[in-house]
């Protein structure tokens, strides 16, 4: 397969998985300003959303301050911020649009008609349809994935969506624990609100009936933190996409990918083996600032040895 | 369609009682189907000179074309022997020049032409094919016969729409075909891979072929990306090739890997930054080397300018007789060359009458057409005539034939003309059908699809 090409697969799928997850982590602060919470509480939430994602610098330039109605229309409409859903989800299509001869008419015609639909949606939408949109944008992506598992061959192409999709995944989880975790109003004194809060995160992220299945104890930000890290059976856990991303590494391994698959396989083992107490032991923060290290680091391979080197095109 | 009083000639009698049944509304949400299908499927194109990222349908027509088998097994007879012909004159230009030694074609016409490429200068092609894949533009006039207007040898464009437009047709009118035996044009992309791989380099049994594209802001990206699709090959861009060795590879997940055939959608100028245009990031540096080492097939062939330029179309039919001892089947449109002194002095004279094209115009950009002219357009042509020349041919204002077209106003005439896509291998071969064109304003008779266009499916009827 052309590196191109794959490189178009791959950041198709990416974008599609960003998109969802931001709306994920919309939710969440959605959801969170719903609870009886200090109005700070809820700026802070917003704050550390923007600062997960690297993106409060950018932010503040445009806004000067935040408030939650224009942090939400920043990360979910803007047409002039790459990191938006709506951007996103125009990234993925357009690198569809480059590779549409490589995937099926069908998965083209889903992200393109998610595209087409995507246009009607801007600040304009009222405070009561913005829980409408991401529930579209969530669909959208369900549907998508669906299409492409249920029509594209199983070849080198769908290694490199797999490989997009789920390096992107850990990624985002680690950012949407990152984004709870800086949220002073998560965590510490206000232990009435905490379950409530964490309970809000596992909602978000279609997870609180898979948690009370698994875990039959009231919830707490580490055991939360702990499923939506090391459980290797929760779709969004990042033991799961590291699973996933290392057995997709491994089918399309090259002449050069050596040393990117052991890493992979590095990495997939402290999720595998580790104890969660033992890899926070200084700290969740500062684990998760680790995995995202590693995540990129990943990244940069995956693009040097496969695909379009990063800053090359 | 229609005879002189209005009735429908005797292959078309059985559509055009179905078509006149059917209401207005019931054909309006057929056509409002077809464009939102359209739309779905992203069959768009670029507008250059818009807004980037600006997609357009081109408009589609859902009333076809209805061709009688007799009169388009002339048209292929036409159509195949003209292409042999244009063919031998390229190979012959690049080789021993014999026409321009017989003095049938004036040497500074071919030789100073800037189409003429000198660095094809004695290299061989394989099979001694240069136009691999031609679109002609046919009209009828108002005696009802074809002649040719255009043609496209370098990289023609449009099947991808007679393909498309065949397959909504099935879908929107299932019935029709039932009912009426229209012969298939959907295995034009079998016809091509097969036609591709027989002119591969000598001795490559099993040869990859891929379609070069400028990229994904390419008006014609879609037909691109469509046809490699079809055909099951790589989609490549420049970017993705490099030559090692006077040998062509592309990148891949698994490391280089050879390429035999490049079916190029890329412009000659654009190539290779070695050999042309120092300053283009769409083409493979290195690539005429390969090409001229024999490792490496280009389709069409560099230089085929030479053969379609309008200022060496006038002499096409000479080509026939002289290298096939044949008269030609399909006549051309009189044309009027106005570096010639006498035919310029006509011309000038008879502006308000005439089609004024730009030799290397293409997309109907910078023409005049005298009769729908103000007196203004018409004193700048005639400045810019005097000034050059050598730039400009005419020709008389085609009687276009009309077809039944379905606009806001119900059924009515509009202008059309026809791009059939002749391809040669081992043999020529062309589907039955072609890309109809149609001018979609009311007396309009530019076609373009850059300029208001639109297009409709084109029946050939089987015996």
């Amino acid at each position: 397969m052309l590196s191109r090409t794959a490189d178009h697969l791959y950041w198709m799928a990416r974008y599609l998985e960003r998109a969802e997850c931001l709306a994920r982590m919309l939710d969440a602060q959605y959801r969170l300003s719903l609870l009886p919470r200090p109005p700070e509480a809820a700026l802070q939430g917003w704050t550390a959303t923007l600062v997960s994602l690297g993106m409060e610098q950018g932010f503040l330039a445009q806004h000067g301050a935040v408030t939650p109605r224009s942090a939400f229309d920043y990360l979910a409409f803007d047409r002039e911020h790459p990191g938006s859903i709506l951007r996103c989800l125009q990234a993925a299509r357009e690198n569809a649009r480059a590779v549409r001869g490589t995937i099926t008419s069908e998965v083209w015609e889903t992200l393109n008609e998610t595209w087409l639909q995507s246009r009607s949606f801007g600040t304009h939408v009222p405070e009561h349809s913005r829980g409408e949109f991401l529930e579209w944008v969530k669909y959208r992506a369900h549907l998508t994935r669906g299409v492409i598992e249920g029509t594209m061959l199983r070849d080198e192409a769908i290694c490199f969506v797999r490989i997009g999709t789920f390096l992107e995944r850990a990624d985002n989880t680690t950012r949407l624990l990152e984004a709870r975790w800086r949220d002073p109003g998560g965590s510490g004194e206000r232990l009435a609100n905490e379950a409530s809060e964490w309970g809000v995160l596992l909602r978000a992220m279609s997870a609180f009936e898979l948690y009370r299945r698994v875990c039959r104890e009231g919830v707490t930000p580490l055991r939360v933190t702990a499923l939506l890290l090391m459980r290797e059976d929760f779709p969004q856990a990042v033991h799961r996409c590291l699973d996933e991303l290392q057995s997709h590494l491994a089918a399309v391994a090259n002449d050069q990918s050596g040393d990117t698959v052991r890493r992979a396989g590095e990495l997939h083992a402290q999720f595998h083996y580790g104890r969660f107490e033992e890899l926070c032991a200084d700290g969740v923060a500062a684990f998760l600032d680790r995995v995202q290290a590693r995540l990129r680091d990943l990244g940069c391979r995956i693009a040097n040895d496969f695909l379009v080197p990063l800053g090359a095109a | 369609m229609l005879d002189a009083d209005a009735q429908a000639r005797p292959h078309c009698r059985q559509y055009w009682s179905w078509l006149t049944e059917q209401p207005r509304q019931h054909l309006a949400q057929k056509r409002a189907e077809a464009d939102a299908l359209f739309h779905r499927l992203g069959i768009t194109f670029a507008v250059y000179g818009e807004t980037a990222g600006t997609e357009r349908l081109i408009p589609f027509d859902i009333v076809p074309r209805i061709l009688p088998a007799e009169e388009w097994r002339r048209l292929e007879a036409g159509l195949k022997q003209r292409v042999r012909a244009l063919n031998a004159f390229i190979a012959d230009i690049y080789h021993d020049q014999e026409i321009l030694r017989a003095g049938r074609i004036p040497a500074e016409d071919v030789l100073c032409n800037a189409q003429y490429r000198p660095e094809m200068q004695g290299i061989d092609v394989p099979g001694g094919i240069y136009a691999h894949i031609a679109g002609i533009d046919v009209v009828r006039d108002g005696d009802g016969v074809f002649h040719v207007l255009e043609d496209n040898l370098r990289v023609p464009s449009g099947v991808s729409y007679m393909l498309e437009n065949r397959r909504m047709m099935m879908r929107l009118f299932p019935e029709l075909f039932a009912r009426h035996a229209v012969r298939p044009v959907e295995h034009y992309p079998d016809v091509l891979l097969e036609n591709l791989k027989s002119v591969a380099p000598a001795g490559i049994t099993d040869p990859a072929v891929v379609l070069l594209t400028p990229g994904a802001c390419n008006s014609a990206y879609f037909e691109h990306a469509f046809l490699a699709q079809q055909m099951g090959i790589e989609l490549v861009e420049g970017q993705d090739l490099f030559v090692r060795d006077e040998a062509l590879y592309m990148r891949t997940t698994r490391g280089p890997q050879r390429v035999h055939v490049v079916y190029r959608r890329i412009d000659d100028d654009f190539l290779d930054p070695l050999s042309f245009r120092t300053d283009s990031l769409l083409g493979v540096p290195g690539l005429l080397h390969a090409y001229r080492a024999g490792n490496v097939t280009i389709a069409n062939a560099i230089g085929t300018g030479i053969a379609d330029d309008k200022s060496i179309y006038p002499y096409v039919p000479e080509m026939v007789r002289f290298y096939l001892g044949e008269e030609p089947i399909l006549a051309n449109v009189q044309t009027w060359i106005l570096r010639n002194p006498e035919h310029r002095a006509y011309v000038l004279d008879h502006l308000p009458e005439l089609v004024v094209k730009e030799v290397h115009g293409a997309g109907g950009y910078g023409m005049l057409i005298g009769p729908a002219a103000t007196s203004l357009q018409i004193e700048e042509f005639r400045a810019r005539i005097r000034a050059h020349p050598e730039r400009y041919i005419a020709q008389p204002t085609l009687c276009l034939s009309t077809s039944p077209t379905f606009v806001d106003e119900g059924i009515a005439p509009r202008h059309v003309d026809l791009r059939p896509f002749v391809l040669s291998g081992r043999e020529i071969t062309l589907v039955p059908g072609g890309l109809t064109r149609v001018a979609l304003r009311e007396g309009s008779l530019v076609v373009n699809s850059s300029q208001g266009g639109g297009t409709k499916d084109t029946w050939v009827l089987g015996d």
